[in-house]
């Protein structure tokens, strides 16, 4: 299953939620503010650190870009574009936004 | 407004720029309070330190990258921008990340800063 988070992690809790009930083996592909979560040195680092040995981790490029942190990815999470994010839409059989 | 009557405002900023339309409306009003030759202090604090980044490139989420008009404000006389060094620490960032000159404080200064505001505004 495919999880999509859009809100950054020091305004909502909607990765910390999504966190603790997406089963492992999935992906979580991270947009909009969430992408300030995959960077390096911030708050929530640990624990989509964590993550990373359950799930696969996505990051939307344009938006760490339109941030201004787009060197700042932490290690182990891909970035993808546009048209990733597709692909990653249909390569999984469901997906849940994080509102 | 009576002719002469200075007051003191202060934008507080708690957004980070894009995700919601906060910082953009923030930065006009901003704008528009300094033609009325006000007292104007910008204070960023929490996710909204993230809105003086540097380096941010917004063609591919085709919005209008509105970062460079935080460094025409002193055009503006608006020359008094804090920013909260906590919010900056927990967010893996320095005051070298940021695209403008500013006074980096901490919380506790900048709740005695804004105790002596005449008007505050939150976005």
């Amino acid at each position: 299953m495919l999880h999509i988070v859009n809100k950054s992690p020091a305004e909502r809790n909607t990765l910390e939620s999504c966190l603790r009930v997406a089963a492992p083996g999935g992906a979580i592909l991270l947009i909009e503010d969430a992408v300030y979560a995959a960077t390096r040195g911030n708050a929530a680092e640990a624990q989509l650190r964590d993550a990373l040995s359950r799930f696969k981790v996505y990051a939307l490029a344009p938006d760490l870009d339109a941030r201004g942190m787009g060197d700042r990815i932490m290690e182990g999470v891909a970035t993808v574009d546009y048209g990733g994010f597709v692909d990653l839409v249909t390569e999984h059989k469901n997906c849940q936004s994080w509102l | 407004m009576s002719e002469g009557t200075v007051k003191k405002f202060m934008f507080v900023n708690r957004k980070a720029p894009y995700g919601t339309v906060y910082a953009l409306e923030a930065l006009e009003v901003v704008l528009i309070t300094a033609a009325f030759d006000q007292d104007v202090s910008l204070v960023f604090m929490d996710d909204g330190v993230f809105q003086l980044k540097k380096g941010q490139q917004t063609k591919g989420i085709e919005n209008k990258n509105f970062s460079p008009t935080y460094r025409a404000l002193d055009g503006y006389d608006i020359e008094k921008l804090y920013v909260e060094e906590e919010a900056l620490a927990a967010r893996g960032l320095t005051e070298e990340d940021l695209l403008v000159d500013v006074t980096v404080m901490s919380r506790a200064e900048l709740g005695k800063l804004m105790d002596e505001m005449d008007v505050v505004l939150s976005f």
